[in-house]
Order: structure tokens, then C-alpha cells, then sequence
């Protein structure tokens, strides 16, 4: 305290402060941010009509999407739109982080081992992404995403057609191709961007040792879904048939192993506080555990002997008047003992475990189990500014091989963040980001121990 | 020296005299902006307030109807048809006679349904209770709302059977009253006038296209479509019928228009039957002289009142 008081004394305000100082003055003093500028440049609405704060959708963004990105006002297909539109924006985000990795694995003087804590920080960027959607025709719409890493290293993230009111309902829309799965909260439009902040660990979790990379919600998948939902967007549900890939093209895995994924949701009108969804979610599938070779090397679509998985949740958006909403969403994982002893997965091309005719598991394997409930309360001070939080933990309940510490593999992260836009408009967004996530890991260190990471990040984040 | 600081003084005091009506101005206009944002709304068991509204207001409407309700928002110049300018508290969709306000109930139920051909969504995802208080929030930005009340709803009486006669005759009515010099003979929007509409403030504005769209306007149920010749849509060359046309023609207009729209219908399939052909205006009239339309000219304008701060005349 006294040392606080001394600083204070001691120092008149250097340039650097009053340089910030100012900084922020004209963040906060700007006038009075935009998602899709694409689908804000076509429609002339701005960002904040479909995005509670840019990228995370709204009610009212949500029934866009629902509706195939139209506004079923008759002026939805390109025949409306200049001649000279073209959907199509990007995004990346310039960035300063500072991440700190516990108990890494590092070579001694004396020739040995030992595990030591790494923290780096510096001046960064992200990857890039090249959203382009809209529609073709009036209830024909479509979206490709290519998506490069920060290195200019693409890839589809996003690539499909939608066939949208088929019969004149609602209730009957397909979609067709890469596309993320129908998550009430979705990852693809998360407010944080830190490496294990930035993305819902829940829907990617994966028990330690396990081999089943295929029922990873948070990926984009290659399949076809069938979506509905009621005129208001209140009913909502989609079922799609995905292949066991993880989304990724070629037909590299399995000869025949499909996955399925279900939800289904009720909003509710509560008065004052705003509408309210629940709903449930379920990813049922088989992928394979044993390929064909050829010269010891897996044969690519050979993949047979499929085992099972599943995962299965609810999800509920809870809004709480027009400033304060927490979105929960809870997850029990189920993977067959196979996979939990590390078949199923082809790691860079080679077979992990080959489950070839005659293999058997391990005396006592067992499916690994876990549960795990992430929670994420938003503070919207106003469209241009929002406070987030997230707090996700996942807890195996059985791990595969009897013996394994039955925390083994748990997690717990912690996130809080804040994005303001200093503009909005219909022309393209823009976010001053800053965020700090920990997360903690039961037991994954080389020699066992728990690892402890965290993550202060500061960006712009821009769209046009 | 002397100079520059006389100047100086000079400056600031010219600075201050400015500025003194400039305060009062920004005094008053918050006083009256204060005032008026006590504006409420009744639809049912539903009381809005314009307050509440006001952030709602800003997230979903501002980009095209403007901070000053105006209609003047950053996509003015990119929207067609333009936004709908509050200040003057002249609305389309009424289930009120020409000329005069909407009921509440008219403004929550155009802010949930949206509409059609223009870029006006369907905010049905609202509670009932953000529409409520968003129709205060519109309703705040008009003098008309201080000054006036709302129309009386008017009556639509039951909608008879639909036969064969009745669409006969609803477009002997559709001949009589001259509804296809804007609409065309066909009802496809292409009358001999159209090209020529405009709505009140001088902007081209395009006559509705029965055989493109299910919707209309202002509702897609046949008293929806009763309402809207016999209200009219203020403030576009859409005037209201009820002078001219007995509710009974009302009906009869109802059903042969329903018989032009693109989805199947009893009408339709009726107007089939009957192998009704396109009106002919230059038949030689079969009935007594035809009842002159009524004005065509933009519908009543509101009358001159207070208008919040920066509004446009």
C-alpha cells in the first residue's frame, strides 16, 4: 500500500499514460460493429440487428440463418441487389499476447529431462478467413469459408448449399456439404480468441489415450442436415447424417461409418427478461478401428470395423433483461473401449492401433466416460460493448484402463474478456479485444504432473 | 498586444452570445425529448414504454429509420423503399380510417409481421412486450402522437361465402373504381399510372403486383386486405375506398384480387371456371357512369405540429 502511494507520488504522468489515456478517450468517444458486412451491406442493417455483439448471434440473427440468410421479405434473392454486390468479406485479427505454458518438457545441461514453465509473448496475428454467403436465389442460399492458419495455410472450412422452405415451410430446410453443427452456442461464433479460450473445450474434448477424434461437436463436418424451426424461430430442430471424418475431405477414414447429430429447442417468451431457449443436443456415430494396408501403410477409406460413441447434453441461453444473459451447455461423453485404448484415429497417416482380426483389448478396458458443463455469462453494457465470461470444466467419471488416476485428463478453464466496437455501422466491423484465459489440466505433463496455461491477449479484431 | 487581446475578449464574448441560444435550444429540446419519452403504449395486457425501448431501438432499428426517427439513417441512401419517417406520424398499415393515427395495436402488429418488398424484417422474434415498448418508442418521435388520439377502428363486417358472382363482380368493381390504372388490367402492377406514382414525399414508389406475392402490405388474411382499400395507405398514392365502395363490393374486391395471387385458392379456381379475362376499360360500360376514383393524390397529411428536435419539415 505504501509502496502504492510512493508510485503514485513519485511519478507525474509520463507520455506513455497520457498516451493511453487519450487512446482510450477517443475509443470510447467515437460515435455511435458489424458481423457479416456482406449480409449488412445487402440488407442495410447493422451488425447489432443480428449480432448480440459480433460474431455471436442474436434472436433475431438466429432466425436469419434459420430462414437460409434471408429476411423473407421478398428482396432476398440477388436479382434484388446491385449488379456489382458480391457477398464476400474477410477477417483476421492483429494481435499482442502473452502465453504461458506450465511443466513443458525441457532437455537439461546434464543430458536429462526436466519440466519447467515457458512463457512467451509478442506481436501476432491470426489466421484468415474469407466468409462469402448469401443467396442464389430465393430460398436457395449458400456459404463457403476458406480459412487459412496464420501462415496463409488454407483449407474449406465452410462449404454448402442450403435448399431453404421446401414445400413453402419452414419447417423443411436441407443443407448439404462442410458445415458447422446446429450448436445453440456456437463455437464457430465465439466472443474469445485465446488458444484454449477461443474455442469451447467441451465440444472438443477428447479423453487422454483415447483414439476417437470423430465426435468433436465444435468441428464443421461434412454431411446433410435437415433443419426446421417454427415462423418465429421459437421451435427449432435439425437432425444431419455426417460422415465419421471429423469434417475432414477425401473419404480418408472409414469405408462406411456415419454419424448422426440431433438438437431440438423451445424458446419461451418471459416478459421482460427476453426470450429463453432450451434445448438438447445429441451426436450419435460409429467410426472405424481397423484399416486395410498395403505395405504396413493404412490403405486411405479402408477404414472398417466401426465402434460406437455418443455425446449428449442441453443446452439453455438464459437472458436476464436487455443486458446480462448466461448461456450453459452440459455434455456426457460415451466412447466405446476400443477407442479408449487409443484405436481409431490415423495420426498424420499412420495407424495408432490397427484393430486387424485377432486384436484384443486390454484385460478390464472399459468405455471412458466423462461429464462437463461450461457457462458462459455476458454483460452487454450496449451493442458497441460486452464483458464475457466462461468457466468450463470436464471431469472424466471413467477413465478406459483400470488403474489410470481417475482425474487423469480433466479440465478446468476460466476465461474473461471484453469487446467494444468504437463504430457501428453496416459497412464493417471492428473490435478493440482483450481477454485472459487459465486453464488447468489433470495429470498430461510428461511426467504426470498437472499443467497449468494461461493467456493475455489484446487485438483488433476487423471485418469488411 | 492591446489588439490581440481585445480581439480575444471580442471573440469570446461573440463566442457566448452564441452559444446562449444554442443552450436554451439544447434545454428545451431535452425538456421536450424528456417529455415526450414518457410515450406509451396499450395492446392487450401489454404496456410499453418508450424508455425501454430506447436501446432496442438503437440495436435493431437506427441504420435505416435514424436516430431522430426521421427515416434518415446511414442506409437512406441505399434503401428503396425508403424508411418510414416517424416524424411525421403518417403510417401505412391502419386499421384506422384515412388520415388519421394507427391504433397501438396497428404499429405491434407491422413491427412483428414486417413488410413485404421492402427492407423491413419481421421482428416477430421480439418479446411482446420489446414490441410494446418499441410502438412507444415510434410513437415518442411524432407531435401527431401528443396532440391526437387514434382513429376509431373501422367495422368489417363478416366475410360472406365466396360463389362465382361475387368474384364476377369483384372486378366489376376493380373495373368501376379504375383500380387497374395502377394496377393494370391484370393486377400485375403496370397500370397506365404506375409509372407515374409517387408517395408524399416525391419518391417513386411502385403499385403492388397481385400475381408476384402471397403477402400484401399490410397482412396476408383477407381482412387484412378489406382493411387495406378501405383505410388506404397514407402516405402513398393508395387511397382509401370507403366513400366509394359498399362493404359488400369490399368483399366482392377481396375475393376477385385473391383469384390474381400466385398460390391456389377457391377463388382462383372459381376465376378459372369462369374464364374470366383480363378488364377491359374500353368495353362500352354496362353499368351507370363509373364512380370517380377518389383523390389519387397522397392522402391526407398530417397537420402541422411541434416536430421533435431536428426533424424535417
Amino acid at each position: 500500500m505504501r509502496m502504492g502511494t510512493q508510485f503514485l507520488r513519485g511519478h507525474k504522468p509520463s507520455y506513455l499514460s497520457v498516451a493511453l489515456i487519450v487512446f482510450f478517450l477517443v475509443l470510447s468517444g467515437s460515435q455511435p460493429a458489424s458481423a457479416l458486412p456482406a449480409f449488412a451491406r445487402k440488407y442495410g442493417l447493422r451488425c447489432s440487428a443480428c449480432h448480440e455483439s459480433w460474431p455471436m448471434l442474436n434472436y433475431f440473427g438466429q432466425k436469419f440463418k434459420d430462414n437460409g440468410y434471408q429476411l423473407m421479405n421478398d428482396r432476398d434473392a440477388p436479382i434484388w441487389q446491385n449488379p456489382s454486390y458480391w457477398p464476400v468479406t474477410f477477417r483476421i485479427v492483429p494481435i499482442w499476447h502473452r502465453v504461458s505454458t506450465g511443466k513443458v518438457a525441457v532437455d537439461t545441461a546434464s543430458g536429462g529431462t526436466t519440466e519447467q514453465r515457458i512463457t512467451s509473448s509478442g506481436f501476432d496475428i491470426s489466421g484468415l478467413d474469407f466468409h462469402t454467403g448469401g443467396t442464389l436465389e430465393k430460398n436457395f442460399s449458400f456459404y463457403v469459408l476458406p480459412s487459412s492458419d496464420n501462415t496463409a495455410s488454407f483449407h474449406f472450412e465452410t462449404v454448402m448449399a442450403r435448399l431453404d422452405n421446401l414445400f413453402g415451410s419452414p419447417w423443411l430446410n436441407i443443407k448439404l456439404g462442410k458445415f458447422e453443427l446446429d450448436n445453440l452456442l456456437s463455437e464457430k461464433r465465439i466472443l474469445t480468441l485465446t488458444g484454449n479460450g477461443g474455442i469451447y473445450q467441451l465440444y472438443h474434448f477428447i479423453p487422454v489415450g483415447d483414439g476417437n477424434i470423430f465426435g468433436q461437436i465444435g468441428d464443421n463436418q461434412l454431411g446433410l442436415e435437415l433443419m426446421g424451426h417454427s415462423a418465429n424461430d421459437r421451435t427449432r430442430y435439425s437432425a444431419s447424417l455426417l460422415s465419421s471424418s471429423d469434417g475432414q475431405p477425401g473419404l480418408i477414414y472409414g469405408a462406411n461409418s456415419y454419424s448422426g447429430f440431433f438438437t431440438a429447442s423451445q424458446a419461451f417468451d418471459v416478459g421482460k427478461l427476453g426470450v429463453d431457449r432450451i434445448g438438447a443436443y445429441a451426436m450419435i456415430g460409429q467410426a472405424p478401428t481397423r484399416w486395410l494396408t498395403s505395405g504396413t501403410s493404412p490403405l486411405g477409406g479402408s477404414g472398417i470395423g466401426n465402434k460406437s460413441y455418443h455425446r449428449e447434453g442441453f443446452v439453455g441461453l438464459f437472458y436476464f433483461g436487455p443486458h446480462v444473459d448466461l448461456q450453459v451447455v452440459t455434455q456426457h461423453g460415451w466412447d466405446n473401449a476400443w477407442f479408449g485404448q487409443g484405436y481409431g484415429d490415423l495420426v498424420d497417416g499412420v495407424v495408432t492401433g490397427n484393430n486387424t482380426p485377432g486384436t484384443t483389448l486390454p484385460v478390464g478396458s472399459r468405455a471412458p466416460t466423462w461429464n462437463g458443463v461450461l457457462v458462459e455469462p455476458h454483460y452487454v453494457y450496449s451493442p458497441q460493448l460486452i464483458f464475457v465470461g466462461r468457466y468450463e470444466t470436464i471431469r472424466m467419471s471413467q477413465q478406459a484402463t483400470p488403474g489410470t488416476p481417475s482425474n487423469l485428463g480433466n479440465i478446468s478453464t476460466y476465461t474473461i474478456g471484453y469487446r467494444y466496437n468504437p463504430f457501428m455501422t453496416s459497412r464493417a466491423g471492428f473490435a478493440w479485444h482483450n481477454e485472459y484465459n487459465w486453464l488447468h489440466q489433470d495429470g498430461t505433463s510428461p511426467s504426470g504432473n498437472n499443467i497449468n496455461t494461461s493467456e493475455l491477449l489484446l487485438g483488433f479484431d476487423f471485418d469488411f | 498586444m492591446r489588439t490581440s487581446l481585445f480581439k480575444s475578449w471580442f471573440l469570446l464574448g461573440a463566442a457566448a452570445v452564441l452559444a446562449i441560444p444554442t443552450v436554451s435550444l439544447a434545454q428545451n429540446t431535452a425538456y421536450q425529448e424528456n417529455q415526450w419519452m414518457e410515450m406509451q403504449s396499450h395492446i392487450g395486457k401489454f404496456s410499453g414504454h418508450a424508455a425501454a425501448a430506447k436501446s432496442d431501438y438503437r440495436r435493431y432499428c437506427v441504420g435505416c429509420h435514424g436516430e431522430l426517427g426521421d427515416g434518415n439513417g446511414e442506409n437512406f441512401p441505399w434503401l428503396d423503399p425508403k424508411p418510414r419517417d416517424f416524424t411525421l406520424g403518417v403510417f401505412k398499415c391502419r386499421s384506422t380510417p384515412t388520415g388519421t393515427l394507427p391504433t397501438d395495436e396497428d404499429l405491434f402488429n407491422t413491427i412483428a409481421r414486417g413488410l413485404v418488398t421492402s427492407n423491413m424484417p419481421q421482428w416477430n422474434t421480439f418479446t411482446n412486450q420489446q414490441r410494446a415498448d418499441l410502438v412507444a418508442y415510434v410513437k415518442h418521435f411524432s407531435a401527431r402522437f401528443q396532440n391526437e388520439k387514434p382513429g376509431e377502428p373501422i367495422q368489417i363486417p363478416p366475410e360472406p361465402e365466396i360463389t362465382a358472382d361475387r368474384v364476377k363482380a369483384g372486378q366489376e368493381v376493380f373495373n368501376r373504381v379504375q383500380c387497374w390504372k395502377c394496377h393494370g388490367v391484370e393486377g400485375r402492377g403496370n397500370g397506365p399510372s404506375a409509372s407515374t406514382l409517387t408517395d408524399d414525399q416525391s419518391r417513386p414508389i411502385l403499385a403492388y403486383n397481385f400475381h408476384d406475392e402471397t403477402r400484401f402490405k399490410c397482412g396476408t388474411s383477407d381482412q387484412d386486405l378489406y382493411k387495406i382499400f378501405m383505410t388506404g395507405l397514407d402516405g402513398t398514392p393508395m387511397p382509401s375506398w370507403s366513400d366509394n365502395i359498399k362493404p359488400d363490393e369490399a368483399w366482392d374486391l377481396v375475393f376477385y384480387l385473391r383469384s390474381l395471387q400466385p398460390m391456389k385458392s377457391k377463388e382462383k379456381e372459381i376465376a378459372r371456371q369462369l374464364g374470366l379475362k383480363p378488364v377491359n376499360p374500353n368495353a362500352p360500360a354496362a353499368q351507370p357512369p363509373a364512380t370517380q376514383p377518389p383523390a389519387t393524390q397522397p392522402p391526407a397529411t398530417p397537420p402541422p405540429a411541434a416536430q421533435p428536435p431536428g426533424s424535417q419539415p
